[in-house]
């Protein structure tokens, strides 16, 4: 990891239109990626993780959703102002994702080689030849055993850890310089997610590339992220190193996330901690803390106004009332 | 927990599934989900089952509850063994063992309200003249039922798609309670479920069997979960039990090598402890259960397999007090 920004996302927002009203589904993000770095965004389902990361690659379904306001500064240009030509040399080749359910993500019809080799043959300009012979080469870094004879099968005759494989082969294919994997052991077992998370760890710090890794797992990101964000209705409210959030979690929330996990290394016979209530709906949140009413330290502002970031230093932020005080 | 009354004992419990056999192919098979699984659970305790995917974990709680007729074994609930009961009897045994469903989306019948959900067990059993009791008894006991889950008795008519996925689980789980069941199936009730939200079912699965000193059966494929919430876990893999213990015993020293496997691959949420971590990485996949194998059904993905493995079959044996485990590290074949 250097200081080097390769990926600077500013003040992002990405709005739904549905009938009921706007859905701020990301509202007003923040990060920076640094070359080589793992970026870790949790959140528990519908804090906006994975709409974050298709607008970052400008992949919303439109209507009904828009990006309302925002840059995603890559390369010193803006992916979201970007010509859809430019942006398509960009996807999948210096900016590639790999997601969930590996089975809904490789087209069932086509061959493992057909949906490799033409990643190669467009961004690469290979021979088909050439293309499939990297392929296998892909497939075999990737630990696909008989990798020659695997690649002429379809989807459905790889098993879900395998498909995930095939998916990251082909997601690595290009060298890309951003790798987004949304959820990519989610769907898988156990030791299957041991092997998968293994494999991209090695992968990509062999390739250089960098990750920002979404999921809900506090266990996966412990494992795997150099820095953390952590995602609630739509915005960042804690994003530190991995360590410090851990060792010391400073957002109500993060410190009840991580207090309900219950943990196999520390057993307790005790109650465990749970935050009550349930996550916000994020159809026309008003602006105040949408955290307040399942906080316990809330105060009278943060039902009235959304909390400032505040900055401690060393990349550690926090959108809380408890800390702007202080400062 | 030796003295304590045995409430539900399952013996050589198998469930096959015949497939094929179809016009064309005209060749027969089985899926081997269930293949001679034993366990027991005392009164008041709560047996975790843990394991993979297709491993057969819910099978056997849909086995046990006679939701499938088992192809073999005994299931023993308080002293009848239900796979010999008739229909008439099987119900009113049934009474006493009720179940929580994984997907609270699909578990739930769309066109009924809450209240209703929660009643349709009394109303059943009222029918088949087993349970006495008049509508206006009924209808206390869901109020009761939906305050003690947590649910406010005033959404009694709301509809399935009108509460929020940990809300739904709740009133799977009143629903679940409503006959004042001893044993709770519960196939993988949190799964599904967001962490903040997980934590609060977890703790309503505990503060419920204190309070009305239920029996689970509970399923899991988080093995942080199964620690927290159980008295004893058993491991499966492939339709058998690999190990079975003390829930502390088998966190703190695993016997079986699937089990140390699959401890270490689980991650823990603490960086310092991830980084200082070694982990036992299995290769290849969790192989399907189409055929019964002659020795361990663990032996393609074994790191410490030896050739008796391949021939013989381990059965689960006492390897320390309280601590059975399947395997011929810890005893030889017969």
């Amino acid at each position: 990891m250097t200081d080097e920004v390769i990926l600077r996302v500013k003040d992002l927002k990405t709005y739904f239109h549905v009938d009921e009203g706007i859905v701020k589904a990301v509202d007003g993000v923040n990060f920076d990626l640094r070359k080589g770095e793992t970026l870790g965004i949790v959140g528990e389902s519908g804090s906006g993780k994975s709409v974050t990361n298709l607008s970052i690659i400008n992949m919303i379904p439109s209507p009904p959703g828009r990006i309302a306001g925002g840059e995603v500064l890559f390369d010193g240009a803006d992916l979201l102002k970007m010509p859809l030509n430019d942006l398509r040399k960009i996807r999948g080749n210096r900016i590639s994702m790999i997601f969930q359910d590996p089975m809904t993500s490789l087209n069932p019809f086509l061959r493992i080689s057909t949906q490799m080799i033409e990643t190669f043959v467009l961004h690469q300009g290979l021979s088909k030849k050439e293309a499939k012979e990297k392929a296998i080469e892909m497939l075999k870094l990737a630990g696909i055993p008989g990798p020659e004879k695997r690649i002429d099968q379809y989807p459905h005759q790889f098993s879900g850890g395998m498909r995930q494989r095939v998916m990251i082969a082909m997601s690595l294919s290009c060298n890309p310089e951003i790798l987004i994997a949304d959820e990519p052991t989610s769907a898988l077992d156990v030791t299957i997610q041991a092997q998968i998370l293994d494999l991209i760890k090695d992968l990509t710090a062999r390739l250089g590339t960098a990750v920002i890794l979404i999921t809900h797992s506090l266990g996966v990101v412990a494992g795997m992220c150099d820095t953390l964000c952590v995602m609630y209705a739509g915005r960042i409210v804690e994003r530190a190193a991995t360590a410090d959030i851990f060792a010391e979690p400073k957002h109500p929330y993060t410190q009840g996330l991580i207090k309900s996990v219950p943990r196999m290394d520390k057993r307790s016979s005790d109650r465990l901690f749970s935050i009550r209530g349930q996550p916000p709906n994020v159809i026309n949140l008003p602006d105040c803390c949408p955290f307040y009413p399942r906080c316990d330290k809330a105060k009278d502002i943060c039902k009235r106004k959304y909390p400032t970031t505040t900055e401690f230093g060393q990349g550690r932020a926090v959108a809380c009332w408890l800390y702007t005080e202080a400062k | 927990m030796t003295e304590k009354e045995v409430l539900l004992d399952v013996k050589g419990l198998k469930m096959h599934f015949p497939v094929g056999g179809g016009l064309l192919s005209g060749k027969k098979g089985h899926i081997y989900a269930v293949d001679g699984v034993e366990f027991e659970i005392k009164k008041g305790e709560t047996l975790g089952l843990v394991g993979e995917s297709g491993c057969g974990k819910s099978t056997t709680a849909r086995a046990v509850a006679q939701l499938y007729k088992p192809t073999g074994g005994e299931v023993i609930l308080k002293g009848k063994d239900l796979t010999k009961l008739k229909a008439d009897d099987l119900i009113a045994a049934r009474k006493n063992m009720q179940m929580v469903f994984q997907d609270p989306y699909a578990s739930l019948n769309p066109r009924m309200t809450s209240g209703d959900i929660i009643a349709e067990p009394m109303r059943i059993y009222q029918k088949r003249r087993i349970l006495d009791m008049t509508k206006k008894e009924m209808d206390e006991r869901v109020e009761q039922l939906m305050e003690r889950v947590g649910l406010s008795r005033f959404f009694r008519n709301r509809y399935p798609h009108e509460f929020s996925g940990g809300q739904r689980q709740r009133i799977g789980i009143a629903r679940a309670l409503a006959l004042k069941p001893e044993l709770v199936l519960c196939d993988e009730p949190v799964s599904a479920l967001d962490v903040s939200i997980q934590a609060q079912i977890l703790n309503l699965f505990k503060d419920l069997q204190d309070e009305f000193g239920l029996t689970y059966l509970f399923i899991a494929h988080d093995l942080a979960v199964i620690e927290y919430i159980s008295t004893r876990v058993a491991v499966m893999y492939l339709g058998i039990i690999a190990e079975i213990s003390g829930s502390a015993d088998l966190y703190k020293k695993p016997l079986h090598p699937y089990t140390e496997a699959l401890l270490s691959a689980a991650p823990i949420p603490d960086p310092a402890i991830e980084k200082a971590r070694k982990r036992i990485i299995l290769t290849g996949d969790v192989p399907s259960p189409d055929r019964q194998r002659p020795g361990c059904n663990f032996y393609d993905r074994c790191w410490k397999r030896m050739d008796k493995c391949l021939k013989n079959r381990p059965k689960l044996k006492e390897a320390e007090p309280g601590h059975q485990v399947a395997c011929f590290l810890y005893h030889d074949p017969d």
